[in-house]
C-alpha cells in the first residue's frame, strides 16, 4: 500500500468513528428538547450538513479561480468533485430542513431567508452539474465550471441579503429560530460539525482520487485507440 | 479611450446588424406582449391584490425575452462564424464582452419600453407620472441581467442542450435582480417614491457593479470559436 492509501484509511476510520460520536451523544448523550421533542435531534445533523454545504461551495469557488490562474487540470477535479459532495449535502440541508419544519412550524416548506438562500445554492450547483454532461471538451468544461463556481459563489450573499429583505417586508409567520442551547447540546453540535467536517474531507479525497484515475483511464483509451 | 472606442465599434456592429436584419428585437417585443398576455389570463381581472401581481408579471416577461435576446447574441456569431473575426480583432477579449452586453442591452431597454407603454394600456393603468421611477428601476436592474446574461450566454453558446442550460444555469444567479426589480416596480405603480425602497436600489447598484466585474475578468476564458 502507497502511503496515500493508508492516510485515506485511516481517515476513513477516524471519520467512522467521529460520526459515531456525534450519533451517541446526538441520540443519547444531549436530553431531550422540551418543547420540540425527538424532531430537535435533527438539528445536530442539519447545522453541520448545512455547513458541509457551505464549505464545498467555497472550495469550488477556490478551485475555479486556481485552475482560472494555474490551468492545472487538478483544480477542476477538486472543485468538481467538491460540488458534487456539496449537492449531495445540500440535497439532505433541504430534506432534514423540511423535516424539522413540518414538526416544528408544521409545514413542509416556508420562504425563510436561510430554507430559499439553500434552496437556490442548491439549483446553481445542480446546474453546474448538468452542464459538465453537456460539454466534452475537458479545457473548456474546466474553464466553464470554473466561471459558474465563480458566480455561483459571489451570488450566494447577495441571494441571502435580497430574500432577508424580501421577507421582511412581509408580515413574518415565523420569526427567528433562536433557541438557547443546553451546555451539552452546544457540545453534541461541535462534535457533529467537526465529525461531519471530517466526512467531507475524506469523501473529497476518495473523489479527487476517482477523478484523477478517470483522466488516467481517458489518456490510455485514447493511446490505445491511436495505435490499433 | 481607445478602448472604449473598441467596445462602442462592437456595439455598433451589433446594432447595425440588427437593423438591418430587424429579427431579433421584433420577435423579443412580441414575445414579452405575449407573457404579459398570457400571465393576464391566469388572474382574475379586477383582483383585489393586482398591485401585489403585476409587477411579477411584468418582470417575467422582460426576463423571458432577455433570455431570448441572450440566447440569440452568440449563436448568431457561430453561426456566420464570425466569432473568430471578433476574436482574431487586435482587442482585449474583455471589450468583446462589454460590446456585446452594451447591444445587448439596448435590445432589452428597446423591448421594455415598448412593453410597459403596452402593460399600462393592458392593465389600466396610468403610466406617465410614474416614468421617471419606472426609468431609474429599469436602468439599474436590467444591466446586471444582461451583464450576467451575456457572460453566461458566451457559455452555453456552443455546448449541448444550450436552450435549455441557459435558463437553468441563468435563473438562480438572477435571483436577487428579480426580488428587487419586482419590490421597486411594485412600490413605483403604488405611487411611492424611491427613497422608500433606496435599499433595493443600492443592492440592484451592487449587483450591477460586481457581475460586469466578474464578466470583465472572465470572460476570455468562456469565449470560443
Amino acid at each position: 500500500m502507497k502511503k496515500i492509501d493508508i492516510a485515506v484509511f485511516v481517515l476513513g476510520i477516524l471519520t467512522f468513528l467521529a460520526i459515531s460520536l456525534s450519533l451517541y451523544m446526538a441520540f443519547i448523550y444531549t436530553p431531550l428538547e422540551r418543547t420540540m421533542g425527538a424532531v430537535q435531534k435533527i438539528f445536530y445533523f442539519h447545522l453541520p450538513l448545512a455547513w458541509i454545504g457551505f464549505l464545498a461551495f467555497f472550495i469550488v469557488f477556490l478551485g475555479g479561480v486556481l485552475y482560472l490562474i494555474t490551468g492545472s487540470i487538478k483544480w477542476d477535479n477538486l472543485a468538481y468533485s467538491s460540488a458534487e459532495i456539496g449537492v449531495v449535502f445540500s440535497t439532505l440541508v433541504l430534506i432534514t430542513g423540511s423535516i424539522w419544519a413540518k414538526r416544528a412550524w408544521n409545514t413542509w416548506w416556508t420562504w425563510d431567508p436561510r430554507l430559499t438562500t439553500m434552496l437556490i445554492l442548491w439549483m446553481i450547483y445542480v446546474g453546474y452539474i448538468m452542464m459538465r454532461n453537456a460539454v466534452d471538451n475537458v479545457e473548456r468544461r474546466a474553464k466553464i465550471s470554473a466561471v459558474i463556481g465563480i458566480a455561483g459563489f459571489v451570488d450566494v450573499p447577495i441571494v441571502f441579503m435580497a430574500i432577508r429583505w424580501w421577507r421582511t417586508m412581509h408580515p413574518l409567520l415565523i420569526t427567528s429560530k433562536g433557541m438557547g442551547l443546553a451546555p451539552s447540546m452546544l457540545t453534541a453540535l461541535f462534535v457533529s460539525l467537526g465529525s461531519f467536517t471530517l466526512l467531507y474531507v475524506y469523501l473529497l479525497l476518495i473523489r479527487v482520487r476517482l477523478g484523477l484515475a478517470m483522466n488516467i483511464a481517458e489518456e490510455i483509451k485514447i493511446r490505445l485507440s491511436d495505435k490499433l | 479611450m481607445r478602448y472604449f472606442k473598441k467596445v462602442l465599434a462592437i456595439t455598433v456592429k451589433d446594432l447595425l446588424l440588427e437593423a438591418h436584419t430587424k429579427e431579433l428585437t421584433p420577435a423579443m417585443l412580441v414575445f414579452s406582449l405575449i407573457v404579459i398576455v398570457i400571465f393576464n389570463f391566469s388572474f382574475e381581472p379586477g383582483m383585489q391584490n393586482s398591485d401585489i401581481i403585476t409587477p411579477g408579471i411584468l418582470w417575467i416577461a422582460f426576463v423571458f425575452a432577455g433570455m431570448l435576446g441572450l440566447a440569440r447574441s452568440f449563436a448568431e456569431e457561430h453561426e456566420q462564424e464570425s466569432i473568430r473575426g471578433l476574436m482574431l480583432a487586435p482587442v482585449d477579449h474583455s471589450a468583446i464582452y462589454l460590446g456585446k452586453t452594451l447591444s445587448n442591452l439596448v435590445f432589452l431597454f428597446c423591448v421594455e419600453i415598448i412593453s410597459v407603454l403596452a402593460f399600462g394600456i393592458f392593465f389600466n393603468i396610468n403610466i406617465f407620472p410614474i416614468l421617471p421611477g419606472l426609468a431609474v428601476v429599469l436602468g439599474l436592474a436590467t444591466p446586471g441581467f444582461v451583464a450576467v446574461g451575456t457572460l453566461y450566454a458566451a457559455m452555453a453558446s456552443n455546448i449541448r442542450l444550450r436552450e435549455i442550460l441557459l435558463p437553468v444555469l441563468l435563473f438562480p444567479i438572477i435571483v436577487p435582480v428579480l426580488i428587487a426589480a419586482v419590490k421597486i416596480t411594485g412600490s413605483v405603480l403604488q405611487g411611492q417614491p424611491l427613497s422608500d425602497v433606496s435599499g433595493w436600489l443600492n443592492l440592484l447598484a451592487a449587483y450591477d457593479g460586481i457581475f460586469i466585474i466578474v464578466g470583465v475578468l472572465t470572460f476570455e476564458y468562456v469565449i470560443e470559436e
